[in-house]
Formats: C-alpha cells, sequence, structure tokens
C-alpha cells in the first residue's frame, strides 16, 4: 500500500479545506481500506469525516428522516424511529454486511462503495471503470453476478449497496457540500448509469462531501427482500425494495426499487406505472414486472436474474397486497 | 527509496485489555497490525485481510468490528479488548467456557474472532437491536437459533463448529439461557 497522509476534519468546511487532489474521505474505511490494500485505491491523503457533527438521525415534524453521513449502518438500522417508521430501511440496512462491518460502516460510505465487479478489484486486470480505455474483461468473462439493465459497451457492472436500494425507494435524497457550496441530489439521480465514463459512479465532483440523507415519510406496507447465494452476509444477487398502497382491491400507490442488476439503485417507474390505478392481482403484479424487465438485456451468464427479478416482484408484491 | 515511498507515521494511543499505550504507528497499520505487530497480541486473527472472514474481530469501543479494516491512525484514543482480555483475574468469561464445554472450536483458528464478536453480539440483542430475520424489526428480537446463526454470519469457521458454536450461544445468551 502507498503510504499517505492522515486528518481528521472537524467540520464540512474543514473537510473542504482539508481535500485536494488525490485525496479521499475516509468514513469507516470498510471499502475504501479494502480497495487501498488491493491496490486499486492509491490516495495520497486520507481526510477523516466520521468525526463531523453529522453523526445523528432527526425527525422534522412532518415526519421525514434525516441521516447524518456520519451514522454507522448499526445505529441507523437499530434506530426506535426508523424500526417504527421505516422498516423497509432499517431490515435493508441489516441485510447487508455483517454485524461487525455494520459497525464501522457509516451511511456516507456506504452509499459510495465501489462495485463487487472481480476484474475492478483485482489492479492486474482491464477495467474501464478503474483505468478507463483499457477495455472490460467481464462483459465476455465473468459476469454471473452482474447487470442486466442500463449497462454499456464499456461497463456491466452492478452497485452493490442494499441501504440505497432501500432509500430509491423511498425516495430518498443525499445532502452535499462542495466548493459550489450546499446541494440536494435526488437519490435516484444520485449513482449514475455506465455510458461511456464508468469512472464515474455518482454525479459527484471531486471533494464532494455527503453530508446527510433525507427521506420523507412512507405511510405503506413495504418490504426488503434478497436473494444471495447464500443465506447471509452475501451480496445480493437480486435484491428488492417494494411498497405498496392497496385500498377496496386498487392499487392506490406503489414504490420498487431493485438492486443487483444495474450501475444504480433501480427506481422501476415503468412497473409503478403499471400498478397505480390497476387492480391489486397477480396478474398485475406480474405485468408490472414485465413492463420493467422488458428493458433487460442479460449477458451470457446472467440471463437467471430476468426471471428470478420478476418473481421477486410478483411474490413481494402479493404479500404486500395480501397483508393490506 | 523514492520520496513517494516513505512512510508516515503518526502518535496514537490506544487502551487495549485495560493499559493505556503511546505508540508511533505508520498510517497504513490496520488495528489488526497494530495489535499482533507492534503489541504481540496474536490472539486477534488475519484471516483474509478484506473483512470477509471475522478472525480478526475485536471489540472496538464496545462493539464488535473487524480490526484488519479499521486503521489504527483513524481510532487514535480508542478502548480495545482483544481475546487477551476477555479472562477476568485469570477466569475465563462464560462464553469462554461454554465454548469449551459446547465444543466450539477444533483448530481454534476463527476462535478469538468468534468469542469477540460472539460478546459483542449479545451485547446488541440485549440492546434490542434487530437483525435481518428478525420478524418484527420494531419489536424487541429473541434470540433464538436462527437468529444467533444469522447475527454471527460474519465469522466463518473452515473447520465447520457452527453446531458447538451455536450451542455456547444458545447456552449463554438464547432463548432458553440460565438467568
Ligand atoms: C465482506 C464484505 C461484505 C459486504 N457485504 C455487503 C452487502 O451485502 N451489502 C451492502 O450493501 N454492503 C456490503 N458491504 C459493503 C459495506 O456496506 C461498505 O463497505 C460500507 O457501507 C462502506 O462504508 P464505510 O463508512 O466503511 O466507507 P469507506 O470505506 O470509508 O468509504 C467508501 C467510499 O465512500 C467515500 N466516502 C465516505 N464517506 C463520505 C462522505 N461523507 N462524503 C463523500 N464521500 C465519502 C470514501 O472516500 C470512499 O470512496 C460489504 C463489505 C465487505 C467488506
Ligand atoms: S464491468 Fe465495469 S467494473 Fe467490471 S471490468 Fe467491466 S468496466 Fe470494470
Ligand atoms: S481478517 Fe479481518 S475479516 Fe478476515
Ligand atoms: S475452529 Fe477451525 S476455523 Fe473455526
Amino acid at each position: 500500500m502507498r503510504p499517505f497522509a492522515y486528518e481528521r476534519a472537524t467540520s464540512a468546511e474543514d473537510a473542504l479545506a482539508r481535500h485536494e487532489d488525490g485525496a479521499r474521505y475516509l468514513g469507516g474505511g470498510t471499502n475504501l481500506v479494502d480497495l487501498m490494500r488491493l491496490g486499486v485505491e492509491e490516495p495520497a491523503k486520507l481526510v477523516d469525516v466520521t468525526g463531523l457533527a453529522h453523526d445523528r438521525i432527526e425527525r422534522t415534524p412532518d415526519g421525514t428522516l434525516l441521516v447524518g453521513a456520519a451514522v454507522t449502518n448499526s445505529d441507523l438500522a437499530a434506530d426506535r424511529t426508523v424500526r417504527e417508521e421505516f422498516p423497509m430501511l432499517s431490515r435493508a440496512v441489516l441485510a447487508g454486511a455483517s454485524g461487525q462491518l455494520r459497525n464501522l460502516a457509516t451511511v456516507g460510505g456506504n452509499l459510495l462503495q465501489r462495485t463487487r465487479c472481480s476484474y475492478f478489484q483485482d489492479a492486474s486486470k482491464p477495467c474501464n471503470k478503474r483505468n478507463p480505455g483499457s477495455g472490460c474483461p467481464a462483459r465476455d468473462g465473468e459476469h454471473h453476478n452482474l447487470a442486466v439493465l442500463g449497462h454499456s459497451d464499456a461497463c456491466v457492472a452492478t452497485h452493490p449497496s442494499d441501504m440505497a436500494v432501500a432509500l430509491a425507494a423511498l425516495g430518498a435524497s443525499v445532502r452535499v457540500v462542495g466548493r459550489g457550496g450546499e446541494r440536494t441530489v435526488p437519490l435516484g439521480d444520485f449513482h449514475r448509469l455506465p455510458g461511456a465514463e464508468p469512472q464515474r459512479d455518482t454525479v459527484l465532483e471531486p471533494g464532494d462531501l455527503v453530508t446527510a440523507v433525507v427521506v420523507p415519510p412512507l405511510r405503506m406496507p413495504a418490504a426488503y427482500r434478497k436473494v444471495r447465494e447464500r443465506a447471509s452476509f452475501a451480496f445480493a444477487l437480486v435484491s428488492i425494495a417494494a411498497a405498496l398502497d392497496v385500498r377496496d382491491g386498487t392499487v392506490r400507490d406503489a414504490r420498487l426499487a431493485l438492486g443487483g442488476v444495474a450501475h444504480k439503485p433501480w427506481r422501476a417507474g415503468r412497473a409503478e406505472d403499471v400498478l397505480r390505478g390497476a387492480p391489486a392481482t397477480e396478474e398485475t403484479f406480474a405485468r408490472a414486472a414485465d413492463a420493467e424487465l422488458a428493458a433487460a438485456e442479460p449477458l451470457r451468464d446472467n440471463a437467471y436474474k430476468v426471471p428470478l427479478a420478476r418473481n421477486l416482484i410478483v411474490r413481494t408484491l402479493a404479500e404486500l397486497g395480501e397483508g393490506s | 527509496m523514492d520520496s513517494e515511498a516513505t512512510p508516515v507515521v503518526a502518535a496514537i494511543a490506544l487502551v487495549v485489555n485495560g493499559t493505556e499505550h503511546r505508540l508511533s504507528v505508520d498510517t497504513r497499520a490496520s488495528l489488526l497490525d497494530v495489535l499482533r505487530e507492534y503489541l504481540g497480541l496474536t490472539g486477534s486473527k488475519k484471516g483474509c485481510d478484506h473483512g470477509q472472514c471475522g478472525a480478526c474481530t475485536v471489540l472496538l469501543d464496545g462493539r464488535r468490528a473487524n480490526s484488519c479494516l479499521a486503521l489504527a491512525v483513524a481510532h487514535d484514543g480508542a478502548e480495545i479488548v482483544t481475546v487477551e482480555g476477555l479472562a477476568e483475574d485469570g477466569r475465563l468469561s462464560p462464553l469462554q467456557e461454554a465454548f469449551i464445554e459446547q465444543d466450539a472450536f477444533q483448530c481454534g483458528y476463527c476462535t478469538p474472532g468468534q468469542l469477540c464478536s460472539a460478546t459483542g453480539m449479545l451485547n446488541e440483542a440485549e440492546q434490542g437491536w434487530p437483525s435481518a430475520i428478525t420478524e418484527d424489526v420494531a419489536a424487541d428480537p429473541v434470540l433464538d437459533d436462527a437468529e444467533i446463526r444469522e447475527r454471527m454470519s460474519g465469522n466463518l469457521c473452515r473447520c465447520g463448529a457452527y453446531r458447538g458454536i451455536v450451542a455456547a450461544l444458545r447456552e449463554v445468551g438464547g432463548e432458553g439461557a440460565r438467568p
């Protein structure tokens, strides 16, 4: 690992001032330190942002949840308000990593974790995300767990976060402070599709600091489901965050986001459009799933994700429908 | 040596198993490296160095954490308990006793991490933290075998001593634990 300077920021302004070319913000380090050890990241300086005052979970009078970027994944999942009012978020966070990793990992770091594509993590291999223009060996190589939606010739990676999938369904947004001041980015616009610039996971500019996540209240039954290769402590093959409001047999409102299928948490807007106003039947749920997945372009070894996602959508919605 | 490769050194203090240490550490050193290489506490193991196995788990300010991914420099002032610090006055903790009684290890390589992780896990359950499989995340969880397995999934055991580990945890903190 290349030597690096370490500094602790005391405020957002201080963090911005300390951030310079070649620097990285440090959260819990559970992704960044790993990537530094692999030689994928070689920062000259780490600016530790866990000491900032962004370590609180607050509730505004209208029910909106404000989660500081330095809040640990564990504290978010165990928070009473989150468990009672946003149980889907709690469950998504708990579905990720392990107990001891969640104790270190922060909300900011979770959003900004990099893909688990094995070529990206192997610094001896070409990879357009790590080394733009070097090629994408995953496209014809090992890609059984990579994207089926929204990928490009340049990159077929997936975003690994569970938490972000729940936040996408919840219509959350991300507070960012950068050189140009503060701004709020809807979660759906925060992560990017790879296009011709897979090296950019998000719309953040160098030096931009995530300070909080803002989650509007959601008053419908919701669920988070994750399918993986073993029962626990594995990344998603496909995951789903769903919420369904059914009254008198009709879907009033629906929220749907998929994980493990794309370069970003995939908000399933087409499926939501089919659902709203339709009878809450399995036939509708299947139509909604098909509408969303019509755009899928599976690779040689990951076509299984399409029926997996379809079944997961139908089953999760059916269970939510029964409960209401 | 080119200047780029010159190590950066930082002064930190750590309280490890009740004893304070003032150290100059390479900024690249993980807590695990510091415990093993600087302090000679080799109980915590380097199984993978990537957060995947749990053999390096210690209690960091009271919570279980993978010491391989935690940079020492980022935890200046922290209190750490390793497997060497679980016994009190030469007496094994109830959990350590239960591991022996229930045959919860074979080669023992994963055991220090299992013990520290389990100690932290039981605290979390006592505080009412839910897990991914808790039926109602808003309710206080009941620590049955399935909950124990889910909560301990960050600790792998190549010898497959899981049955004994779950039995030990059931005995100390599970549903039917003696009060
Ligand atoms: C073995 C293993 C299994 C895992 N399994 C899962 C899983 O199943 N599901 C899942 O969702 N995740 C999983 N993870 C990933 C884990 O959730 C992330 O590593 C963690 O959330 C990252 O948070 P952190 O605070 O440690 O980030 P760090 O590693 O500190 O940082 C990650 C990135 O975010 C940047 N960053 C951090 N904070 C900020 C900020 N405030 N503003 C701007 N940039 C910032 C850093 O510069 C860095 O680029 C797993 C990790 C491991 C090691
Ligand atoms: S899929 Fe993306 S991350 Fe993986 S090798 Fe191709 S360019 Fe790199
Ligand atoms: S050595 Fe830390 S998790 Fe394997
Ligand atoms: S006892 Fe050998 S690895 Fe667990």
